[in-house]
């Protein structure tokens, strides 16, 4: 019986999209928890679902081509499928916040930076064009830009790549959202800038106090910020762990070749563990555990039957025939 | 007797453009780099954006030949080169690029990619074909598969074609910057084998360039840390990871999550919130050491005048006042 | 009866051809700059007098001609595009084909018979009032706003498949926020470019409507003058024409760089 103290509770999602080339299932019946105040990072590659599922969280995903085949997908209580557009419309923004990757494309070249915060708070919190002001200088001395009119004042294009990821944040959170969805929101950015980005991230957490789903391809990243992590790989949840317990503890072949296969220094002189193949199609998946054709543990069985999750204590799930 | 390939003093500068070629603005994207990369090996360049390694590279090549400097591959000098002998030499140098979607013309099949090169050295057709059979099958692509089009493949895949197309030229040396950078992190491991295998069976030299501290310390047997322009640290890939010593290095390492860093990181915490998100790019007026708006260590000779890049034991060599009189 | 030798003599002395042509050409660039395009051979008047004359009305059929074009193509192109492969959409795109396909002196002629001749709303010929320029700048502005509302669709769709469109989405802002605010400004970029363009072209005279309208335009002035062999007039004309279409494509420049920030000149 799932808690109702949970800020985002999805349960079984599962959701295909019908194309000219035949249906895509792009997930198939996830589940995924985030409290109030805790980071979840989402771990997966391309074509695995994480960006679907960040889009139907926040509703994006256009009803057709996509079809929901089941599940629901509960914020503070309320499934948000079925909503009428309008309702969904209300609590994005307000409620739920997302960050992208390349704020570079994902900030409008045209509009100057504060009038791109301040119309979400007129919008949204029914403020004066004056008090919006006031508050996006606010927000952008959280986010680390000082009371700066001078950037409110700037065109996207003006702004170095670190200061328009630090703007897209204090875009997402001037309406206090209790969720964040940040989608890779280090990935386009250089190294030395990373780690002031998620500490950013983690600061304004606790001072919002908001529940954080991060997306990522990048386990060392993932390690540094997350406090639970889920792995997703063709559409399905394979592993699921406080962030100690998946490194320390991992159990699904696909979480333990992904970080074999990561190279690092210590590697040096030894081949890398690569995993053979690759992720397959949404349009393609094979039969039984999807990652059985490139599993080094496959037996015939996992190529027959779907592994069901198994809880394994502590919090700690994974989808597995192979693991006891 | 040169290294395998020997660079001098390289400066690449960017001029203004128009009818008053403006000399007061030009940017300096490369200052003065010296490296020197022996044979068979890898050399490893980390920088982040900005720091002139695109330059760099475009520049030794001679894409777009250096303001200054001397290149030398093979104890050639490429300067002294005529265009049509730079041309003919340009086949033993190849380059790999970050995105294979635009490194391959959508509207050419992989044949036909691969072999261009080829009718220019004068291969006729079935040894064309056989080339590029060999070379697709070198890098796992199946050469049935090469009357498709770049489309058809999937992101590593294109990666391993985008290869095949360097090395079918059989060069002596590939130059590849950020190669892995766009790919999944499942088939990045299978490209760096890959590029593993190939050096050890081709005898190819390497000049890999990445971001990523981690794949460089992985796979390099020497580094250089490039800023602003210039080369602000080197060494043997041991020398580097177990005692880094520029300020720079060490705010690097710092921003890797899991990089074990020595005692002289104290200062790293230090380090004010922006880094070289945003710097401008030095001009030829700029004086004094490149990375003094952010160094904790900074002194007054540090503005003055420029550091230069002197031994500290071994190979290891460091731009820094601060550093270089400690030692 | 041929002109005598000294009757040619006094001619080119008049004319100034018995100079060399380079001091022809410094005399010509000289007369140029002070706005003096010589007399016309026709009609013995000064050219630039001739032509300031016509202008407005060439000025004000071109200008109602855009603004048309552009009422009728923006709000339909965006609409198009917002609603793709729907009622109204199928209906701009008819609209654009036919625009396209029609020439603009049928629809002229067409416009003439209908609601000139037929039933009497708007007078046959003539320039007296604006009555005279409606239907003149309904053809042209019917052909023009055709390839606007191509333009403007087109422009609006790849506008709308833009990522900062996703996050206008997910800032919860309405969806006329996002296509008006966000979409359309981008959008307008190339469609304002091509606008002005026709325009500059416009108001170099357009020709063939002047002539099924006997407008007495611009480009009648210049037709005639070719017909006519009329040297200094079609130097001036030319010379005017390029000198306004270079003006208006600054204009545009200009505009474009107010539109987009990023072209600004600092």
């Amino acid at each position: 019986m799932k808690s109702n103290k949970n800020l985002l509770d999805i349960n079984n999602l599962d959701i295909s999209f019908i194309q000219a080339r035949g249906a895509a299932h792009a997930l198939r019946g996830i589940d995924l928890t985030i409290a109030s105040g805790e980071i979840l990072a989402l771990v997966g590659e391309s074509g695995s679902g994480k960006t679907v599922t960040s889009m139907s969280i926040m509703g994006l995903i256009p009803i057709p081509p996509a079809r929901i085949n089941k599940g629901s997908l509960l914020f503070k209580g309320n499934d948000l499928i079925g909503q009428p557009h309008a309702e969904m419309r209300k609590l994005r923004g307000k409620e739920i916040a997302m960050v992208f990757q390349e704020p570079a494309k994902y900030l409008n070249p045209s509009l100057k930076i504060g009038e791109q915060i301040t119309e979400m708070l007129v919008l949204h919190l029914n403020m004066s064009k004056k008090q919006a002001v006031e508050k996006a200088l606010e927000y952008l001395d959280v986010v680390g830009l000082g009371k700066s009119r001078r950037v409110l004042n700037s065109y996207p294009h003006e702004l170095s790549g670190g200061m328009k990821q630090r703007v897209m944040i204090a875009m997402a959170i001037c309406c206090n959202p209790s969720l964040l969805i940040a989608d890779e929101p280090t990935t386009a950015l250089d190294v030395t800038l990373q780690l002031q980005i998620l500490k950013l991230i983690r600061n304004l957490k606790k001072q919002f106090s908001m529940g954080v789903l991060f997306i990522s391809h990048n386990l060392g990243i993932v390690r540094e910020i997350a406090d639970r992590i889920s792995v997703i790989y063709a559409g399905k949840i394979v592993e699921s762990a406080s962030n100690q317990s998946l490194f320390e503890d991992t159990l699904h072949p696909y979480t333990r070749a992904l970080l074999q296969s990561i190279p690092d220094a210590e590697k040096r002189g030894h081949r890398l563990r690569a995993i053979p193949g690759s992720v397959p199609d949404a349009e393609n998946i094979p039969s039984g555990c999807s990652f059985h054709p490139r599993c080094p543990l496959a037996q015939d069985m996992c190529s027959q039957e779907i592994p069901l999750t198994k809880d394994y204590g502590n919090g700690h799930s994974a989808a597995c025939h192979m693991v006891h | 007797m040169h290294r395998f390939v020997e660079i001098k003093n390289l400066e690449k500068t960017y001029y203004g453009h128009g009818i008053f070629k403006s000399l007061k603005n030009a940017v300096k994207a490369v200052d003065r780099v010296s490296l020197g990369i022996e044979k068979k090996s890898i050399f490893g360049l980390v920088g982040e954006s900005g720091c002139g390694k695109t330059s760099l590279v475009r520049s030794v090549l001679y894409l777009d030949p250096p303001t200054a400097g001397e290149v030398w591959v093979d104890n050639t000098l490429l300067g002294d080169l005529p265009a049509s002998g730079l041309r003919s030499f340009r086949q033993r140098m190849q380059i790999v690029f970050q995105d294979p979607n635009s490194a391959l013309n959508p509207k050419m099949n992989i044949q036909n990619s691969l072999e261009e090169g080829l009718v220019n050295r004068g291969f006729d057709a079935p040894r064309r074909k056989k080339q590029v059979s060999r070379v697709l099958d070198l890098v796992g692509i199946s050469p049935s598969h090469s009357t498709r089009y770049p489309h058809e493949f999937s992101g590593g895949q294109k990666q391993r074609i985008v290869i095949a197309r360097a090395i079918c030229m059989e060069p002596d040396f590939l130059v590849l910057d950020e190669p892995v950078s766009n790919l999944d992190v499942s088939i990045q491991a299978q490209i760096v084998n890959l590029l593993q295998d190939l050096k050890e069976d081709l005898g190819l030299t390497y000049l890999f360039i990445s971001h990523d501290l981690n794949l460089v310390a992985y796979l390099s047997d020497r580094i250089a840390v490039m800023y602003r322009g210039r080369l602000v640290e080197s060494g043997s890939t041991d020398e580097i990871m177990n005692r880094p010593l520029h300020p720079y290095t060490l705010k690097l390492f710092s921003s890797i999550p899991g990089m074990e860093i020595t005692a002289m990181t104290a200062d790293a915490g230090n380090m004010p919130e922006f880094s070289s998100d945003g710097v401008k790019p030095v001009t030829v007026d700029t004086r004094g050491c490149h990375y003094i708006d952010l160094c904790p260590l900074r002194g007054r000779e540090c503005a003055a005048r420029e550091p230069q890049i002197e031994t500290v034991h071994g190979s290891h060599k460091v731009a820094c006042f601060k550093i270089n009189k400690c030692m | 009866m041929d002109a005598s030798e000294s009757d040619i003599e006094a001619i080119r002395a008049k004319l100034g051809t018995d100079k060399p042509i380079l001091n022809q050409y410094i005399q010509w660039l000289w007369d140029v700059f002070r706005f003096d395009f010589g007399h016309s051979l026709t009609s013995g008047r000064p050219v630039s007098e001739l032509i300031l004359e016509r202008f407005p009305l060439t000025l004000t059929l071109a200008v109602l001609g855009i603004v048309l074009s552009i009422i009728i193509a923006i709000p339909l192109g965006v609409i198009s595009a917002v609603r793709r492969w729907s009622f109204w959409d199928y209906i701009g795109m008819l609209f654009s084909q036919a625009g396209m396909a029609i020439p603009s002196f049928w629809l002229g002629i067409l416009l003439l018979m209908l609601l000139s001749i037929k039933y009497r709303v708007f007078p046959l010929f003539g320039s007296g009032s604006i009555n005279h320029l409606i239907l003149p700048s309904i053809s042209l502005g019917i052909a023009r706003a055709a390839v606007l509302l191509r333009l403007t669709r087109a422009s609006m769709v790849e506008e709308l498949s833009k990522e900062y469109v996703i996050t206008a989405r997910a800032k919860g802002l309405t969806e006329r926020m996002v296509n008006y605010k966000h979409a359309l400004k981008n959008a307008l970029l190339p469609v304002i470019t091509i606008a002005g363009i026709q325009l500059g072209y416009m108001l170099g005279g357009a020709i063939i409507i002047e002539q099924v309208f006997s407008l007495p335009g611009l480009g009648r002035l210049f037709l005639f003058a070719v017909y006519q062999r009329d040297f200094p007039l079609i130097q001036g004309g030319v010379v005017f024409v390029a000198f306004v279409f270079s003006f208006i494509n600054f204009t545009v420049d200009i505009l474009y760089s107010v539109l987009n920030p990023r072209i600004r000149i600092t």
